[in-house]
């Protein structure tokens, strides 16, 4: 830091490069925007889905689940749930519980209706063929 | 004080450590939940517990944040603050609408007060941090624009330095990202990739502007250094902040299903996220080291100090540790996460906010400095606390590591419950060592209703 180095050059130089940087990551959004119709699977995106997705979210399961390891660390990765247990294994899972073991992890009774526990199990289905570059390493999340 | 119209900063200091308190005690429910899997179960169940954690810790930085600006921008801009009594309004506003939303959380089912509150009309709720319900994230806005015209205000008819720049400049990207909050896309690949707009961003973004800033101001009070030197170190940390922290969202873009390209462009970037940090502990060790005055506030001498340094260990070293594509191939998701996070939340964050509400809180109760016998336990609280969060992060990380393992990397993986199982060890001693950051936290608080000599306030 020596004298040559002035303030307003510092100034200058924090300007100039943040919005150098932010232009870059916008152009590699935009990009990124071209790309995700081959991996995002959104061809799959059905009304069932969308329905399974809102569900997903006014339950909070994301507040003890991950979802392609985003979320709390306090119950399974469900990104590959799916292909994990099956959808008859995840119905029939939402509906025992909670299981009441003594000093077990409880998992609340959410009182769901066959239908939603189809579309929550579509919205898995869809989650879990995402191409998420080969994440999780192995199927146990 | 210089200026009286910074007094509207106290009940914004005030509520911040009481929410922070609020915080830590879900903080150690949820430690307890990870042993004990039906502690208080059904009453309070472990997602509604961290809804509560985080989002009192979100609430109550802001707090800190709109206080330290509050108290700030009128020393800074060598004027009073253009609407005090506008602060006030938009503390009990404010106040009031993050209690509501905490009681909310914790005495209505999550997709009742979802119905209730027009989640219906626009669906934004149950992503994580942004679960608040849409009048609260509209209040947050409103709150947020009304707060940013009264500091706006107030520098613009003052005295504008490098200081109040950087902190608008952090203020209002708070803002502007959190607009992203309201953008929730049915395609699960487009809602992560705009949610770290708000998360990202935030935290490895335009936060970092404001802690630069808050962390300048006071190191300009306490040493005395020449403004100049110190605000040419701010600028070229926030430099360095942005350029490598913008690109740097790149890191959470991996495995959610965005190109793979950005596993290049996020491990080169937040590779260097740390070197801003680093230039902030070197930055802040070199100016107490230069200082021109003995500063009677040693306890804000050394908060500063501490800043620096957990700043760089937990969000500098620890994000370094799993931020590479190949290694977080393997880590993304587990409790070496959850170890970043807190000591990297704490270093930055928690006590960036602490030291400045160690400088200015004497200041507004009339005096330049706590009395001795206050500081010295005010030095112990920043101890314990500081101390407890480093074995709560290491605990955390052995626990991640031996989960890698058992559940990723073994011949014959685990299920996640029976790894769960195997590392509830580490798990009791981060309870421990919750505990004594708790105890670190009410000594902080019995350090503010201590008596003593003190010296008055000087001009």
């Amino acid at each position: 830091m020596s004298g040559v180095f002035t303030k307003s050059m510092a100034r200058n130089i924090f300007y100039g490069g943040t919005v150098f940087f932010f232009l870059v990551f916008l152009a590699l959004t935009f990009d990124s925007h071209r790309e995700f119709p081959k991996r995002d699977n959104s061809q799959n995106l059905t009304p069932e889905v969308i329905a399974g997705k809102k569900i997903w979210e006014t339950r909070n399961c994301i507040g003890c689940h991950t979802l392609l390891g985003e979320g709390a660390y306090f119950a399974p990765e469900l990104g590959n749930v799916y292909p994990r247990r099956g959808p008859d294994f995840i119905k029939a899972w939402m509906q025992a519980q909670p299981t009441g073991a003594p000093g077990r992890r409880q998992m609340p009774q959410f009182h769901l209706s066959d239908t939603e526990l189809d579309q929550l199990v579509a919205f898995l289905k869809y989650t879990s063929e995402i191409n998420t570059a080969n994440w999780p390493p192995n199927i146990e999340g | 004080m210089q200026y009286k119209t910074q007094a509207v900063a106290k009940p914004y200091f005030v509520a911040a450590i009481g929410l922070f308190v609020g915080q830590i005690i879900f903080g150690l429910i949820m430690g307890m939940q990870y042993v004990v899997g039906d502690f208080l179960f059904p009453e309070i169940p472990f997602n509604v517990a961290r809804m509560v954690h985080t989002n009192l810790l979100i609430v109550w930085l802001l707090f800190g944040f709109m206080g330290a600006a509050y108290y700030m921008v009128p020393e800074e801009s060598e004027t009073e603050l253009y609407s005090p009594k506008l602060a006030i309004a938009l503390f009990w506003i404010f106040l009031l609408a993050g209690a509501a939303t905490v009681l909310g959380y914790l005495f209505v089912p999550y997709a009742t007060l979802a119905e209730m509150t027009g989640n219906d009309l626009l669906a934004t709720m149950g992503r994580e941090f942004l679960e608040q319900p849409l009048p609260t994230k509209l209040g947050i806005v409103v709150v947020a624009l009304a707060f940013l015209f009264n500091i706006t205000m107030t520098v613009l008819k003052g005295r504008k330095t490098a200081i109040s720049t950087v902190l608008l400049i952090g203020l209002w990207g708070l803002a502007i990202f959190f607009l992203f909050s309201f953008y929730n896309p049915h395609n699960l690949v487009k809602d992560k990739y705009y949610w770290w707009w708000v998360v990202h961003l935030w935290v490895e973004g335009v936060w970092e502007l404001i802690l630069g800033a808050l962390l300048a101001f006071v190191l300009i009070k306490v040493t005395g250094v020449d403004r100049e030197v110190i605000e040419k170190w701010l600028y070229v940390i926030i430099t360095l902040t942005l350029v490598t922290g913008i690109i740097g969202t790149g890191h959470h873009y991996y495995w959610i299903g965005a190109p793979e390209y950005w596993q290049w462009w996020g491990s080169i970037f937040s590779a260097l996220e740390p070197i801003p940090f680093f230039a902030m502990t070197v930055f802040a060790f070199n100016m107490v080291n230069r200082r021109r005055r003995e500063h009677p506030n040693k306890a804000a001498v050394l908060w500063a100090l501490g800043t620096g340094v957990m700043a760089f260990l937990g969000a500098g070293v620890w994000g370094f540790l799993h931020t590479l594509a190949p290694v977080n191939y393997y880590t993304h998701g587990s409790q070496i996460t959850a170890a970043h996070g807190h000591m990297a939340f704490y270093g930055a964050y928690v006590m960036v906010v602490l030291t400045l509400i160690s400088y200015a809180m004497p200041v507004l109760r009339g005096r330049a400095a706590n009395s001795n016998k206050a500081q010295v336990v005010e030095m112990w609280s920043f101890w314990l606390m500081t101390i407890a969060m480093v074995f709560i992060t290491l605990f955390l990380t052995a626990a991640g590591i031996l989960q890698v393992w058992l559940q990723r990397v073994a011949e014959v993986p685990m299920s996640f419950m029976a790894t769960q199982d195997q590392v509830a060890l580490f798990y009791w001693m981060r309870e421990w060592s919750g505990v004594v950051f708790f105890i670190g936290l009410v000594l902080y608080i019995v350090s503010f209703f201590i008596k003593g000599e003190t010296r008055t306030a000087t001009r």
